[in-house]
């Protein structure tokens, strides 16, 4: 039965050992970004186009392909379905299959520029001044400490709490002002919770590092920290009054109010599905979520709202972007940086953007962080102003605080500090009798661990 | 004498080339095996092996960082609970995987009608892959809609979170392993019975032996054999086990985290770092390399 995985582990080195016989790599190291033919031809192979399944969404992005080629006919575009995979990530590098640009998620470039797997792209960047309008807090997120970047972001979003108005009016709660603090997300909870046996008033996360990632934004939203910096060494910095705080919090709606339904152990998609089915009160969530749960878990945008974060006092940031292959030609970083100039990272493109999607039906207007500063967030605004297409005063509480709430970067090694901070949440969620102090020791002790290789 | 000596090389190359010639096809059907064994397994388990005392990031060369990967997984916290977790799993599943199945090709070999269904019965959960069975059980053991919470409160029996409970998640992911694999087992014992003489039955009533007597000092006794090979195939398999926890409580459960989950976290998910998955993959290896040795040598014995 696990033979097969097994099996499967066994092809996976098997590739990795034929690619590396064949390896071969090169590197510059120069003042200047190295010159390159600006007409030779140069085929550039990035993924991130849609699936069949989303026709529509994929149209456009050939379109958009189409187009950049007329501009740039000495550029091919090869583009390919997919996203960033860590299953299937390392042995596309080893295997030579991996793209010339590639998507990423905010937590995945520190470990790509630790293993070195990704391509410098410093030098190239002043040739393309769109960058310089890019909010510096998210280049951070390419660079390495040096202060060399490795990629662009392309869009990104923050935490708010996502709710369904209906089931707000039939418990007797006001739509338009949802929970402003976690005390309020309790009382709230309860009133849905008592709406019926499968109403669930409060969802949260707990498996395959989703818990890990909550329960930092639970953090972040009263002010905590989940690991800090102190005298250029990482350390963990949830083993105390706010960590027991968001723990508590849980454990309380779970087990003495019963308002967070009885199955647990649930990850990304479980709630956007709960939500769809309109059974599910509130959860913690980006506004991106809306559009997802709208198109696969036939959900209606007129049932959902947007607030704030409760307690407001930070709101964990995340999003994605894309990165250069280490073994991309000069010739193709110039290209791949033509292409996300064009694109996402343009601000010039923003409206022709919206409008497309307005053409489409699809969602304008949905409250996201900008990308941009200066003039290009203003550009952004005014786009969205004159198209939105949404019940944009369903997200109103949200607009609305989301200019007075910071925005924090996931800590160092997230995925791997997700990872065990799932298990907290888990056992607050599973086992009546969970010790907290002791859940976040132990966890404390692993962090630690995993933030001694951080540089 | 010179005519002789010169003749027997003769003979001997031609009786060589003619056993070749006789035995090509054998040779050219081998070869065809060997190759596939060498490049599917035997290369892949070097470069494991090689992997395991490596740093990789498949741009630059690999380069030798000694036992640093084995040294990183000893000190990993899961490391000693990855393993513990498997070998309570292996322990509970051999005891259910060992002994259902051996009951029930009795019971089935015992049946005068029927048999030909229940052989089907029991076989078909193996003919599902094994990812629907898994998924299938996510749904029976939702401890809200659940299947089997819904027929324990219908007959008025407490409740159980099955996979959500530390108490109760091992022993939800053996039911679902050994639902999955017993039809293999009992087929096996099966024939094993039916090739059991019957005049050995007919011997113990003439002297009067109880059913229960029989089945000890005749079934069990000549099942022996076949019952030593399948336990050591099933230590072998269900130390393998990763399906069942990462779909049903998650590779970041510490209730359940398995050896070959810990594997999967170094590679795929948690550390992305091969070297490390290697490592502990080297362990595992080694681990059921010595139950296969054992399994070689009981095999061996009884030819």
């Amino acid at each position: 039965m696990n033979r097969s995985r097994l099996r499967s582990a066994v092809g996976l080195l098997l590739v990795a050992g034929v690619a590396l016989s064949a390896a071969a790599c090169g590197s510059d190291d120069g003042g200047n970004a190295p010159a390159s033919d600006p007409n030779a031809k140069v085929t550039l192979v990035i993924n991130g186009l849609p699936p069949d399944t989303e026709a529509v969404n994929r149209k456009h992005f050939l379109d958009n392909v189409a187009e950049f080629e007329k501009l740039n006919p000495n550029i091919d575009i090869d583009a390919k379905e997919g996203k960033m995979d860590p299953q299937t990530f390392q042995s596309k590098l080893a295997g030579g299959q991996l793209e010339d640009v590639f998507y990423v998620y905010f937590t995945d470039p520190a470990s790509l520029i630790a293993k070195r797997q990704v391509a410098d792209i410093s030098k190239y960047l002043g040739e393309f001044a769109p960058t310089k309008e890019i909010r510096p807090d998210l280049m951070k997120i390419f660079s390495d400490d040096g202060g060399k970047v490795y990629g662009l972001p392309a869009k990104n979003y923050s935490l708010g709490l996502l709710y369904n108005r209906d089931l707000f009016t039939q418990a007797k709660l006001d739509p338009n002002n949802p929970p402003k603090t976690w005390d309020e997300v309790r009382t709230a909870a309860k009133a849905i919770s008592a709406l019926g046996k499968d109403y669930v008033g409060y969802g949260d996360y707990s498996k395959n590092n989703t818990g890990g990632w909550h329960f930092t934004a639970g953090m972040y939203s009263l002010g905590g920290d989940v690991a800090v910096n102190e005298g250029g060494t990482w350390k963990a910095a949830f083993n105390n009054e706010k960590g027991t705080q968001v723990l508590q919090q849980l454990k309380d709606m779970r087990w003495t109010d019963n308002s967070m339904g009885q199955r647990q152990l649930l990850e990304w998609a479980d709630l956007l599905q709960m939500m769809g089915s309109g059974k599910l009160g509130m959860y913690m969530a980006a506004p991106d979520n809306i559009e997802t749960i709208v198109n696969q878990f036939k959900g209606d945008f007129n049932k959902y709202g947007l607030g704030p974060i409760p307690n407001g006092t930070a709101t964990l940031a995340g999003g994605e972007g894309y990165m250069f292959n280490a073994k991309a030609t000069p010739e193709k970083i110039r290209a791949g940086l033509k292409w996300l100039t064009f694109w996402w990272d343009n601000p010039d493109r923003i409206a022709t953007e919206y409008e497309w999607a307005a053409s489409q039906k699809t969602p304008v207007g949905l409250p996201e962080p900008a990308l941009w500063t200066g003039d290009a967030k203003a550009k952004q605004q005014a786009a969205i102003d004159k198209l939105k297409n949404l019940p944009v005063e369903n997200y109103k509480p949200f607009a609305d605080a989301t200019a007075n709430i910071p925005l924090k970067v996931e800590p160092p090694n997230a995925q791997q500090i997700y990872a065990v901070l799932d298990v907290p949440m888990q056992k607050v969620l599973t086992d009546k009798n969970a010790d907290i102090a002791k859940l976040l020791k132990d966890a404390e002790t692993q962090v630690n661990g995993i933030l001694a290789s951080v540089k | 004498m010179a005519v002789a000596t010169a003749g027997r090389p003769a003979g001997f190359r031609s009786r060589l080339s003619r056993k070749i010639q006789d035995n090509l096809m054998a040779y050219a059907f081998m070869a065809g095996g060997i190759a596939c064994f060498a490049f599917f397994s035997w290369y892949p388990l070097v470069r494991g092996v090689i992997l395991s005392f490596q740093q990789i990031n498949f741009v630059t060369d690999p380069y030798w960082v000694g036992t640093d990967n084995f040294t990183a997984i000893f000190k990993d916290p899961l490391f000693v609970t990855a393993w513990k977790n498997t070998l309570i799993f292996t322990g509970i599943a051999l005891i259910f995987g060992f002994l259902v199945p051996l009951a029930l090709s009795i019971l089935i070999n015992e049946m005068r009608h029927l048999k030909g269904f229940f052989r089907v019965a029991v076989y078909l959960p193996v003919m599902l892959p094994p990812i629907v069975g898994v998924l299938l059980f996510r749904y029976f053991y939702d401890p809200g809609f659940g299947l089997f919470n819904t027929i324990l409160r219908g007959v008025g029996l407490p409740e159980s979170q099955w996979t959500q409970s530390s108490k109760t998640a091992m022993i939800s992911l053996v039911l679902v392993s050994t639902w999955a694999n017993l039809g293999g087992a009992t087929l096996m014992y099966l024939a094993a019975l039916q090739s059991i003489p019957g005049d050995l039955y007919e011997a113990a009533e003439l002297d009067g032996a109880s059913a229960w007597r029989r089945l000890r000092h005749v079934t069990l006794p000549q099942l022996r054999f076949i019952m030593l090979v399948l336990l050591l195939l099933q230590i072998i398999a269900t130390m393998q086990v990763f399906i069942e926890p990462y779909q049903l409580t998650g590779t970041s459960n510490p209730d359940t985290v398995t050896v070959m989950v810990l594997i999967y976290r170094y590679a795929f998910t948690v550390n992305q770092d091969f070297g490390m998955a290697a490592a502990m993959s080297v362990l595992l290896f080694v681990v059921l390399g010595i139950f296969s040795a054992i399994y070689l040598r009981v095999t061996r014995d009884r030819d």
